[in-house]
């Protein structure tokens, strides 16, 4: 016990350690955790034991990260994206792949050759996804396009989890791994198999329909966390135990499983929910790759691993390079294009892994390759930075283009937390405006009412980070706080300033004393909620008095604005520390009768200025 | 060095290309204003002593619009009703705007052959802007010969557009350096 506390210690220590610090230099944080594998392991400071198993186990982070993934496509963004995730994805598997190994073929037999090629055909989404979101490109056209690449490979590792096996040279004892760690279906006859596996995809299906929504709703309206945790893991384990027992990859079933609960209400719960148990998982993962990096190997034959390492980025690059001729991709962004994608991914690491335990690769084989495709991942980031400084000297030479990206309002990224009366009727009016929020409350009985008239609306606690985090408050523009507890907007507020400092705030307040408390912690826009119905009703009430419609209509346009600057210069003078030791409903008071001295001086000589005003004769 | 004060005027700028153009060329000029009337007063309440006081620091004042239906489109109508008042632009004691420079800048979709009397449209450009001259006279400033682009109703070549937008920008600095003098109302 002592000995595995230790161990998970000292793992969560280095990474907590060198994940910063990458990050802090641009690295990102697969290459922290490579970096602090080396640290740590046999090479570096010699502090862990028996990395091959720590590997084995950890090995499930990668299926939860399928399963992750699987979650953020619908079906319908899925079917959307068909033609570049098949066209340019497709080509791009299949040519790096093919060529890569073609020239492979060369020096090891065609199996190994296979094997090797399809794996450094694939990319790191960890790394360039990281570099899109810091570069903003994530949702413009050349962003999309590189994602889409992205998805067809993270969708082709799963065809090449089942094919790895079949490619074997070797014979593998068998012994511990996949089959029959319950029950054993291979005895039974061929047909029966079949149905048994179909079934129990049929039966993912099922669950991940029709199965959980009542199942979650149930454990949500108990409001204890834990077991939405524990549903959530138990649903990825029960998947992962079931695929094994029929044969099929557990990546396979949990990323059919995330899919299928994609377009769940629960969506964001459950993404927020397994992304830590993933991050540590695959964290871990990368240490131990790291930390299991040959060194005296690559020392014996750096020529070797260099020669890999820019073997397969030129190839993978003239590939891309070719296919973004093919696509039309602007002439400007081909480079960059190819460039973010040539390099190795971490998906690599995991299928060098299980080719070397089914015994495809030997490790004098793989770990070159390994080493190459970790350098390549060391690599890409500064490739980039260097890319876009030539770029950079290519452009001051060239005329500018004229052409600046229109930022179309659908791709505008709102957050709506709350969705009372008023969060409602400010939905609509985004909705109407073409903006689609994303709808974040915590009343579990709301949503199913609400998504039956097509909001997108997710459950969840707003002040926990995690779901922010997931709602995509990283990317997020504007967040429009609509929650009548003060403190809970309060604590909400600082939270998104503390952490997404980009997001500008709207948030409504029920009182005077509460608008200025918002107004102390910089929310951009701070509205009482009953204000602007005050104002209609004011409107409404002087026309029933006779007074001509339009007169009415400007006298409230002129009170709205006297109350603005009103509400400016009190919270002014209050910044400026007078009067804060009044508290409490005597504070609501003086402040009630400020503000109503402030109303008899207001000038009503505004509405006589207009027009006739001072020209009697007209 | 004159000061100028452009009145941009366009109710749908995210649609602009060609006002859009222009302005851009004029666009952190030294001593030169942009007031966009309808950012400033989406819901047309104009703050009528703001505009006033803008126009007081100005030595040149210019509306820049698209033409509608002849006219101006409708907030520059406003601007006039609510901020030339009696006492302050016109009458007995209203001298504030007296021998500033006073023009349009303006972009329409017929051709110069169209503003003719014989054209399509019956009228040259100066007979339908005469009501922006008269209050020119009126508040005792001097007209400027307006600056206008004609025909573009299918929009301009990329070229021409630099081209215009070009001389719209020496327009501006021939205004702002002295070198037009304007009309004595």
């Amino acid at each position: 016990m002592d000995q595995f506390l230790l161990q998970l210690f000292i793992f969560f220590v280095a990474s907590a350690i060198a994940v910063p610090i990458a990050r802090k230099i641009g690295l990102g944080s697969v290459l922290g955790y490579l970096i602090a594998g080396i640290v740590i392991g046999p090479f570096g400071l010699s502090l862990i034991s028996d990395v091959e198993s720590v590997m084995h186990f950890t090995e499930f982070g990668v299926v939860m990260m399928l399963f992750l993934v699987g979650l953020e496509l619908k079906p319908s963004m899925l079917w959307g994206m068909r033609i570049p995730i098949l066209g340019m994805g497709g080509t791009q598997v299949i040519f790096s792949g093919l060529i890569v190994s073609l020239v492979l073929i060369v020096f090891i037999p065609w199996q190994q050759a296979v094997a090797a090629g399809l794996i450094l055909a694939l990319s790191s989404t960890a790394i360039v996804v990281q570099t899109l979101k810091e570069k903003n490109l994530i949702n413009k056209s050349i962003g999309r396009s590189i994602f889409s690449v992205l998805l067809f490979q993270d969708l082709a590792v799963i065809p090449m989890l089942a094919l790895l096996p079949l490619l074997s040279t070797e014979v593998v004892h068998h012994g511990e791994s996949h089959s029959g760690s319950l029950i054993d279906i291979s005895s039974l006859p061929g047909f029966l198999q079949l149905v048994i596996i179909l079934f129990s995809i049929l039966l993912v299906f099922i669950i991940g329909k029709y199965g959980s929504k009542p199942l979650f709703r149930a454990i949500a309206q108990t409001k204890i966390r834990e077991l939405f945790v524990a549903a959530s893991l138990s649903i990825i384990i029960g998947i992962s135990l079931l695929m094994s027992i029929v044969g099929l990859s557990p990546a396979l079933g949990t990323f059919i499983a995330g899919v299928v609960l994609a377009e769940s209400e629960y969506r964001h719960e459950l993404e927020s929910d397994i992304e830590p148990f993933k991050g540590l998982l695959l964290g871990i993962f990368f240490i131990s790759i790291g930390a299991s990096l040959n060194f005296i190997l690559i020392k014996n034959s750096a020529l070797l691993v260099a020669a890999i390492t820019a073997g397969f980025i030129i190839l993978k690059f003239l590939v891309l390079f070719i296919i973004s001729i093919l696509f039309k991709i602007p002439k400007r962004e081909r480079t960059f294009y190819a460039i973010s994608l040539a390099g190795g991914g971490e998906f690599a690491f995991v299928l060098f892994q299980l080719a070397k335990s089914n015994g495809v690769l030997t490790s004098e084989v793989s770990e070159p390759f390994v080493s190459a495709v970790a350098i390549s991942m060391f690599l890409s980031p500064f490739i980039i930075k260097l890319h876009d400084l030539a770029l950079k000297s290519i452009k001051k030479d060239q005329k500018t283009e004229a052409e600046e990206d229109k930022i179309c309002i659908k791709d505008r990224k709102v957050i709506l937390a709350g969705f009372g009366q008023l969060g409602t009727d400010i939905g609509r009016f985004l909705l109407s405006a073409g903006i689609k929020p994303t709808i974040l409350d915590n009343d579990a009985s709301n949503i199913e009412v609400l998504r039956k008239f097509g909001f997108e609306v997710y459950y969840g606690d707003v002040t926990r980070l995690d779901l922010l985090e997931s709602a995509g408050a990283g990317e997020a523009e504007l967040i429009i706080i609509t929650i009548s507890d003060l403190e809970i907007s309060k604590k909400l507020v600082e939270l998104v300033s503390k952490h997404y400092p980009q997001i500008k705030i709207v948030a409504n307040s029920t009182d005077m004393s509460s608008t200025f408390e918002l107004m102390d912690l910089n929310v951009s826009v701070v509205r009482r909620e009953s204000f602007g119905s005050a104002l209609l009703y004011g409107q409404d009430i002087l026309r029933i008095l006779g007074i001509a419609p339009y007169d009415a209509y400007r006298l409230m346009r002129i009170f709205n604005k006297h109350n603005d600057e009103m509400i400016n210069e009190m919270h002014k003078r209050k910044h400026d520390g007078m009067e804060s030791f009044i508290s409490g409903y005597r504070k609501q008071m003086n402040d009630l009768e400020e503000l109503m001295k402030l109303d008899m001086e207001m000038e009503s000589e505004e509405l006589d200025r207009a027009w006739t005003g001072h020209n009697p004769e007209q | 060095m004159n000061k100028i004060l452009i009145n941009f005027s366009h109710p749908a700028k995210s649609k602009s290309k060609i006002n859009a153009a222009l302005l851009k060329a004029v666009l952190g000029l030294e001593s030169v204003t942009i007031n966009d009337l309808y950012d400033n007063y989406p819901d047309f309440m104009i703050d009528i002593r703001r505009e006033q006081a803008l126009c007081e620091e100005h030595d040149v004042i210019i509306f820049l619009y698209p033409f509608y239906w002849y006219q101006a489109p409708s907030i520059v109508k406003e601007w006039l009703d609510l901020v030339l008042e009696h006492g302050w632009a016109y009458g007995s004691k209203g001298k504030s705007l007296k021998g500033k420079l006073f023009t349009l800048a303006i972009t329409a979709g017929g051709d110069g052959l169209s503003y003719t009397k014989e054209g399509v449209n019956g009228f040259t450009i100066n007979e339908l802007i005469s009501p922006f001259i008269a209050t020119s006279n009126l508040c005792s400033m001097r007209w400027v010969e307006p600056f206008t682009v004609l025909g573009v109703h299918r929009g301009l070549p990329e070229k021409q557009l630099l081209t215009e937008a070009e001389n719209f920008r020496s327009f501006i600095l021939n205004l702002r350096d002295g070198e037009i003098k304007g009309e004595r109302a």
